[in-house]
């Protein structure tokens, strides 16, 4: 088996665990989650220089991953878990009175893999500027990743980060955004349209890389090309188009599967469509 | 008679001699923020952040991130209501070892207008969880709460003025957060103070002498966490009390202290406070006494409050 494979099998267990999370306390927000599940699958099992054992906040020597749209938290709980965070049992507990696994991810009950509260929206570039930049002082040259949802770049505050960064010169900074066209209220035309999405961030001073964020091959190859634009006086952005709902066919690219968790019955008929790879939790 | 936000400037450059993990970022008012001297002795660790202080708040928190210690300063306003939300989650929920320094806070501001003069900003930041505010009275008070919020782990809202106003506490001082100060010991009323209405209560105090009455003047220069015991202590003796501060009644130093008494020890209390309004310009002393937070202010709050124990 190639390892494109064996990633592949990893993130259908994956989109498993995430609507079966969802499911269990009926809540949470699967389309977002399982769009991404390849990308965060490509990241935690192929290019992230990290450790899950004894965590530490400040991550020194090793890369860091900031997920500025929290709400696609079942998927990041998903793939810790899976690489070795914390037990793979406590994915159960998402949303539940006393868990670890807030609805929208936070250090505030030292999770491990969590360094920083996200859910209110447009605040996760600015953040991993600064840690971009604190990693820069410490003389540490590994890189600072940050996902981003595409509504979120709706957020004014998406635009001062990246100006700041560029101005900056924050070039041990990786921008991903999940291109997926789709929001709460409809798709990201409808709502307020994003424009040209690559025009604005080149003109903002970023080197942009555009992939396909489902399909694994192309996608490792694009996060590696992006380690490859570093270093060079600017942030570097992948503009990642996927599909919301990606991998269960009555759920893709359906805007009302962004915060809604599959019936028992739809939860069937998803895991039919998604083979358990490593066993579910 | 020195600016207060010299005295951050000051104790910045201390801390930052002390600490190489000490940061500074700040949104296109460096020379107002007294930061000037930090730039340029330590420019690699100081982060211009343009006219966006959404991002410069977080930035900050990412900061942390690695074990900076960022200073992040703006005007009182920008430093507060316009990035609630960014302090609230990345800084306040995720307990960042973020300072934020609010200059220009309250009327003193002066000619700007209202749309500068936060009067709301200890209300917004002493209801976030874990969050210090910390408004110190002088040059000397505010170069060494600097110096001790620079050695406190975690979030510290640290709020001083623009006009330079008398320089009456020690020089090299010690600070305490959350230790309040007595300035003055007396009997018949507290004068519970922060800001720049310290030393206004000063005043206050020498007039009510030669009327006869006998006040305790008390510095709180920590707003939050509250120094419970002095407040119970100095109020079990004089059972009246004044709060005096450059800010809305609504969520300030008096409502504070008010919480305590009606919880634990109810006493007749007047507030020395700007009632549900917004400013306007004008010098800041004209805007203090216009606004009743002078120092008459104080003396009839004190005969007031002791007209009804």
């Amino acid at each position: 088996m190639s390892y494109i494979q064996k990633l592949e099998k990893i993130a259908s267990q994956v989109r498993r665990d995430v609507l079966r999370m969802v499911n269990a306390p009926k809540s949470g927000h699967p389309g977002g989650s399982i769009g991404c599940a390849d990308f965060m699958t490509a990241l935690y099992f192929d290019i992230l220089k990290h450790k899950a054992e004894n965590f530490t906040i400040d991550g020194k020597n090793e890369d860091l991953f900031f997920l500025s749209n929290g709400h696609i938290s079942p998927v990041w709980y998903s793939v810790l878990a899976r690489s070795g965070y914390f037990p793979i049992e406590e994915l159960a507990s998402l949303r539940k009175i006393g868990t670890r696994l807030q609805g929208h991810p936070t250090n505030h009950d030292n999770l491990p893999g969590i360094r920083i509260a996200s859910g209110s929206l447009g605040q996760g570039i600015s953040v991993a500027t600064g840690a971009a930049l604190s990693k820069k002082l410490n003389k540490d040259n590994k890189f600072v990743y940050v996902l981003t949802g595409d509504g979120e770049l709706q957020e004014g505050q998406i635009w001062e980060a990246l100006m700041f960064a560029a101005a900056r010169k924050v070039d041990n900074l990786i921008i991903t955004v999940d291109y997926n066209k789709k929001q709460i209220d409809g798709s990201t035309d409808d709502v307020v349209s994003l424009g040209d999405l690559r025009a604005k961030f080149e003109a903002f001073g970023c080197k942009v890389i555009e992939t396909n964020g489902n399909n694994m091959q192309e996608l490792t190859n694009s996060l590696k090309e992006a380690k490859t634009l570093t270093g060079k006086g600017k942030p570097v952005a992948i503009l990642m188009h996927t599909i919301m709902g990606k991998g269960v066919d009555f759920m893709e690219n359906k805007h009302g599967w962004h915060g809604v968790a599959p019936n028992d019955e739809q939860l069937k008929n998803a895991l039919s469509q998604l083979e358990e790879t490593l066993g579910d939790y | 008679m020195k600016d207060t936000r010299s005295g951050f400037g000051a104790g910045l450059y201390e801390a930052a001699k002390e600490n190489e993990n000490i940061v500074a970022m700040c949104a296109d008012l460096t020379g107002s923020l007294k930061m000037d001297k930090f730039k340029a002795e330590f420019p690699e660790r100081f982060f211009q952040a343009g006219i966006a202080e959404a991002n410069m708040i977080s930035a900050a928190a990412g900061m942390t991130i690695g074990g900076k210690i960022p200073f992040v300063g703006t005007f009182a306003e920008f430093a507060s209501g316009r990035v609630y939300d960014q302090i609230r989650q990345s800084v306040a929920y995720s307990g960042k070892n973020v300072k934020i320094a609010a200059s220009h806070a309250g009327l003193t501001l002066g000619e700007d207008g209202a749309t500068h003069q936060t009067m709301e900003d200890i209300a917004l930041m002493k209801v976030l969880p874990g969050m210090v505010v910390i408004n110190p009275c002088d040059f000397n008070q505010t170069k060494a709460a600097t110096i001790a919020a620079a050695r406190y782990n975690g979030p510290v809202y640290l709020r001083f003025g623009r006009p330079k106003v008398p320089v009456f506490t020690e020089e090299n001082q010690k600070f305490e957060i959350g230790k309040a100060v007595k300035m003055k010991e007396g009997t018949d009323v507290t004068i519970f103070a922060t800001g720049h209405l310290v030393y206004k209560s000063l005043e206050a105090y020498e007039i009510l002498k030669q009327k006869g009455i006998s006040a305790e003047i008390i510095n709180i220069h920590t707003i939050k966490p509250l120094d419970v015991k002095a407040v119970i202590e100095s109020v079990s003796k004089t059972k009246a009390v004044v709060t005096a501060e450059e800010h809305l009644f609504n969520g300030g130093l008096g409502d504070s202290i008010a919480q305590i008494l009606a919880l634990s020890l109810p006493t007749p209390m007047e507030y020395v406070a700007v009632n549900d309004k917004f400013g306007e310009s004008g010098t800041g002393d004209q805007l203090m006494k216009k606004y009743d937070i002078d120092t008459e202010n104080i003396v009839e709050a004190a005969i007031k409050v002791i007209g009804r124990k």
